[in-house]
């Protein structure tokens, strides 16, 4: 036993300066978890791709029906994301800022998305923008058609990544200091201006992590989009369809293959999330 | 009559007035309309029908599988975030906020690509097919894949909230108890869950809704094999695929249901015990 916890203590040194038990078995516990279910799995992801080589890897992601699907996804997340980011900014102005009656109930449902089953929002949005649904037959008066089309898969994303935007911006909003408004005003400043030009910059780092996060969000999203879209191929056809597509063709590869770029670009995002929030923090 | 002026943080009328229609008339038109269709379709045909949609054997078989993937998940992700939570926030070491980040990572991982994981690593060609079909081991298209999966998707749910909740508690209250002869198990639930034991269950919450209702993920790995591989929300993509929307809209708002009752106990937790909930909630 003596020794056992030398080599403990030689291990980690730094336990000895705590008293608290269970440090060897919670870590070890969170690791094994974390390897063995995570890990372990991605690591297969990024590995599997290589059976193709670099020349296989590059034909299987570079046919215009893969690319055509990267783009609808990662372009329209990007769209998405900055309706919702322009849209996420005056919700949680209107919640932070505003009283009104039935306030409590708006806050509660910004969170609709991140509860309701991605299923069920899209059998609903793909029912609810149908050329004989209600939206979708008030569209069609002005011959705009939103279900199986591009714009389904864009309504979809608006309707699944909104939450992350409003919750984002909102928490900043609640603890600017009025101080700086009151300033503006005394200095002349129109509501306006103030909010323009002395609010807006305030909240610009939460709101780019907000647009950030929700585009993730977006560009991964599979269950409401799928019966909204179509899924027509090269035209309404997101990337995640496309890699079960690839998996029931037994293109084991080819679906890693395209696994392996959005991991990859969600990766990015996570850098520039990390990135965004060490700005944010030196901003303060 | 006596005019109000504005305090100089307040926004004209015109303007509060335009910003709020915007607003509510965006949540309405894009969260609430979808909601309220679900129902109206769920209960086009009466209460009646909504029962006799419910109790098809084939529904009932995705309710409880869905109940069983949850049942296993959640509690397996509840025990890895208190265990995560616990070595992240009262000790040091190198590479804990990489330890955090990488807690994070399946969050912004698609589903899609979380389902498509354990395919290749126990799928017919993956890592383990072969050996696994050997020994009659079913994974893939079985109830262990979709748990795995389940648990891939709700994984940093409970450890996201634990974490800065813990963090913010510090050890002192940890460290009294053990000065005071407790053992680490009495300290643990004498001591750290009384203190977390709302974050925990707003964690588990939202773990749960998750895991019931996740759909990308469970769907590459189900196999979609009616009443047996079929948990609630692929279910309701096969009926409704099947053209049968009265069916699909009865399962589906009985996941609605779910997601309401969710959001009501969260909204209920966030009101009533905002003091003892991680710092990111509390506006």
């Amino acid at each position: 036993m003596k020794i056992m916890s030398a080599i403990g203590l030689k291990l980690f040194p730094l336990r000895s300066r705590h008293v608290l038990p269970g440090f060897r078995l919670s870590l070890g516990f969170t690791l094994f978890y974390l390897i063995s279910l995570v890990l372990i799995p991605l690591l297969a992801l990024v590995i599997r791709p290589m059976e193709l080589g670099p020349s296989g890897f590059w034909a299987a992601i570079s046919t215009p029906r893969v690319l055509a699907s990267l783009r609808l996804s990662f372009g329209m997340a990007l769209a998405a994301a900055v309706i919702d980011s322009f849209f996420g900014v005056i919700i949680a102005w209107v919640l932070v800022r505003y009283r009104f009656p039935g306030k409590g109930f708006l806050d509660a449902v910004i969170d609709l998305p991140f509860s309701l089953p991605t299923a069920v929002a899209g059998i609903a949005l793909s029912t609810l923008y149908a050329p004989n649904g209600w939206i979708g037959s008030v569209l069609a008066e002005y011959g705009i058609r939103v279900a199986y089309t591009p714009y389904g898969v864009l309504v979809a994303m608006v309707f699944i990544s909104l939450p992350f935007t409003v919750r984002t911006v909102q928490p900043v909003m609640a603890e600017l200091g009025l101080e700086v408004e009151e300033a503006a005003a005394t200095l002349g400043a129109t509501r306006l201006q103030t909010l323009a030009r002395v609010v807006l910059p305030m909240l610009w780092p939460a709101v780019l992590t907000g647009m950030a996060m929700a585009f993730a969000r977006a560009a991964g999203e599979y269950g409401s989009i799928i019966f909204i879209a179509g899924n027509i191929p090269a035209v309404s056809e997101i990337a995640p369809l496309l890699i079960i597509t690839k998996l029931e063709q037994y293109d084991y590869a080819g679906a890693a293959a395209i696994g392996v770029v959005m991991l990859a670009a969600s990766f990015v995002m996570l850098l520039a999330l990390n990135g965004l929030q060490s700005w944010a923090a030196k901003r303060r | 009559m006596k005019k109000r002026f504005l305090k100089p943080t307040e926004d004209p009328l015109w303007l509060r007035l335009f910003l709020g229609a915007v607003a509510i008339a965006f949540i309405a038109i894009l969260l609430l309309l979808p909601l309220a269709l679900v129902f109206k379709e769920a209960f086009a045909n009466g209460i009646g029908a909504f029962w006799i949609a419910i109790k098809e054997p084939d529904t009932l078989a995705s309710v409880r599988l869905s109940l069983i993937a949850a049942g296993i998940a959640v509690p397996l992700n509840m025990v890895f975030g208190i265990a995560a939570a616990w070595c992240i926030t009262k000790y040091d070491f190198p590479g804990k906020t990489f330890l955090v980040t990488l807690i994070d990572l399946p969050f912004s991982v698609s589903p899609v690509v979380a389902g498509l994981i354990y395919v290749l690593v126990f799928g017919a060609q993956g890592w383990f097919g072969r050996s696994l079909a050997d020994n009659n081991i079913h994974i893939l298209f079985a109830v262990p894949g979709i748990v795995l999966a389940t648990i891939f998707v709700t994984f940093p749910f409970v450890a996201r909230e634990l974490i800065p909740l813990m963090a913010d508690q510090g050890c002192d209250e940890e460290e009294a108890a053990a000065t005071l002869g407790a053992t680490g198990l009495q300290t643990f639930l004498r001591v750290t869950l009384p203190n977390i034991k709302w974050g925990l269950l707003y964690g588990v919450l939202l773990c749960n809704a998750r895991a019931l209702g996740e759909f990308g993920a469970v769907s590459v790995v189900s196999g979609h094999i009616r009443g047996v591989t079929n948990t609630m929300p692929l279910h309701v993509q096969l009926l409704y695929d099947n053209y049968d929307y009265p069916g699909a809209f009865t399962v589906a708002a009985l996941l609605a249901m779910l997601a309401l009752l969710t959001l009501a106990l969260k909204s209920l937790l966030e009101w009533r015990y905002a003091d003892e909930l991680a710092a990111a909630h509390r506006h």
